[in-house]
């Protein structure tokens, strides 16, 4: 398996606080690596830095043979990286198409690539709901939405900070049964995730993170028979 | 009072709201989309009607004035959001008032060094000179013109922002701006295009508004201030509000100078109503500003979220 995002001794701050202490990290080509760990630990903090959203002042950030470190976020988009962010960020002055539709693009000229009718097939709901205003969708509609928008952009890596938090068990497998689909498909995922059991069965690998290192990496199985790393790092 | 003369005033006031509206669409949307307070948004007024006072004197073509007022301040509006303003989104409001005071006392120089202190003066285009009749009452043809075009700028900027791509990307930076950005736009092309798009429309209410007025330094000054007042009455970052509210307080102010003297006078002692009236009547504005933050700060017409 081809690497498709590799990240070295990546350092962040907040203002004057240090927040990542130089993670490493890679993505191989249609893989599944979950970032596992406590809150405040740097999960999120480590997806900003990938995306963008944060300029790390040390480390690098490749993807695809691109040096993306630093680089302004609409840039890292482009090259390939799709964001459901923690919170869903969805645009509540739009309808549900507009949010669809807005910022779709295929930059990377991807072949076969995701249309408003692909996504609707996949969440059934948003056609339902294409002209309502975002801000009026639940939780889980809102949820999809976000999937199904940052998936119209036809990323290569989908980042889904928060995957299922905050939403009702019935449309966390809706979520979890889409997100099988989207890695049979090929899309490498990272996924950030509270529930371990379906992160198990669904990523290949996972990181540990602990005050903005990596504690522990390694695949399912592994991580399945070491007990205490969950007691001890995420606390499960 | 007759029906005739309040008509009349209703459509002054309508005339002036339509010239509001054209330099407070861009004013709300810097404001509402960037967060971006532009003080110097009455200089892009004020130069729009000096490029197209050139162009009309020079050509004598008052589509080619339009064309020289609109592209102009286009492009001064580009230039100085680059170069200046793009660097002061991220700072404070009192850094954007401070430095975009700077640049109108700049530009007011520019203007009294380039075309010197005194007015120029441009005359009605030939072919909208004299008036037209409106069942009985008649009305000059440039002021029904003005309306006119305020009309069609408004309808056409509802489609831009309700109706196209363009549009839903306007709409979304000004809720979620990191997210437009994460998803691969170029939030600083986006943000250079709203603000030279606004730009465009106060020159071309600057050109609109010289005939009537006439073109001089520091011109841009008083008219911002009533566009402050139209956008914070309308509601900050809305089209839909910006054009309410730009024809609420052009027609408060318009009647309310022709007439609230006189209303006063059947109430006060005349010498008083004399004194009080015209200092009621330019306070009008301000106090349904006030009265309209009181009730609801958010404004009349408020971008919807849902």
């Amino acid at each position: 398996m081809s690497t498709l995002l590799e990240v070295v001794d990546l350092k962040s701050w907040y203002a004057s606080i240090q927040v990542l202490f130089g993670v490493s990290m890679a993505v191989g080509e249609g893989e599944c690596v979950t970032l596992l760990g406590r809150n405040g630990m740097g999960k999120s903090t480590l997806v900003k830095s990938l995306m963008g959203l944060l300029a790390p002042r040390a480390g690098t950030v490749r993807f695809a043979g691109q040096d993306l470190t630093g680089k302004p976020s609409y840039r890292v988009a482009r090259a390939g990286l799709g964001l459901v962010p923690e919170g869903r960020g969805i645009f509540p002055n739009l309808t549900v198409r507009e949010n669809l539709v807005a910022t779709a693009h295929n930059q990377r000229a991807a072949p076969g690539p995701w249309t408003l009718e692909r996504v609707c097939e996949m969440f059934p709901r948003l056609r339902e709901r294409s002209l309502n205003l975002g801000a009026n969708l639940s939780g889980g509609e809102q949820q999809m939405l976000a999937i199904g928008r940052a998936l119209m952009t036809n990323p290569r890596l989908l980042i889904l900070d928060e995957a299922t938090e905050g939403l009702a068990p019935l449309i966390r497998q809706d979520i979890w049964r889409c997100l099988e689909r989207l890695k049979a498909s090929g899309l490498a995922l990272i996924v950030i995730d509270k529930n371990i059991g379906p992160l198990l069965r669904l990523a290949d690998r996972h990181y540990v993170l602990s005050k903005g290192n990596v504690v522990w990496s390694g695949p399912s199985a592994a991580l399945r028979e070491s007990p205490d790393v969950l007691q001890a790092w995420v606390g499960v | 009072m007759s029906v005739i003369v309040l008509l009349t005033q209703l459509l002054n006031g309508v005339q002036l709201g339509v010239l509001l509206f054209l330099l407070s669409a861009g004013l709300t949307l810097v404001f509402g989309i960037m967060n971006f307070i532009n003080l110097s948004h009455g200089s892009l007024y004020m130069l729009g009607a000096y490029f197209g006072a050139a162009a009309y004197t020079a050509t004598g073509s008052f589509l080619l004035a339009v064309v020289a007022a609109t592209g102009g301040s286009l492009l001064l509006g580009l230039i100085v959001e680059r170069v200046a303003l793009a660097r002061l989104y991220a700072r404070e409001h009192l850094d954007q008032v401070l430095a975009t005071f700077g640049l109108i006392l700049i530009f007011n120089e520019v203007a009294r060094v380039t075309w010197g202190p005194s007015s120029v003066y441009i005359d009605v285009p030939g072919t909208l000179v004299g008036a037209v009749d409106l069942l009985g009452l008649s009305y000059p043809r440039y002021r029904l013109f003005i309306i006119g075009v305020g009309v069609a700028v408004a309808v056409a900027l509802y489609l831009l922002i309700h109706r196209t791509r363009l549009g839903m990307l306007i709409r979304a930076g000004a809720s979620v701006p990191t997210m437009v950005g994460a998803l691969g736009v170029n939030l600083a092309r986006l943000n250079a295009l709203v603000f030279a798009l606004g730009a465009a429309l106060a020159g071309l209410a600057g050109l609109l508004a010289a005939p009537l007025m006439s073109v001089q330094p520091g011109m841009g000054e008083p008219i911002l201030i009533v566009a402050l007042v139209v956008i914070v009455t309308g509601g900050i970052g809305s089209i839909r509000g910006a054009f309410y509210g730009a024809l609420i307080v052009g027609i408060v102010d318009t009647v309310g100078r022709a007439f609230l003297p006189e209303l006063l006078r059947l109430m006060l002692s005349p010498s008083l109503a004399r004194a009080a009236g015209p200092a009621l009547a330019s306070m009008l504005i301000y106090l349904v500003m006030a009265g309209v933050l009181a009730l609801r700060p958010q404004g009349l017409f408020p971008v919807k979220h849902g």
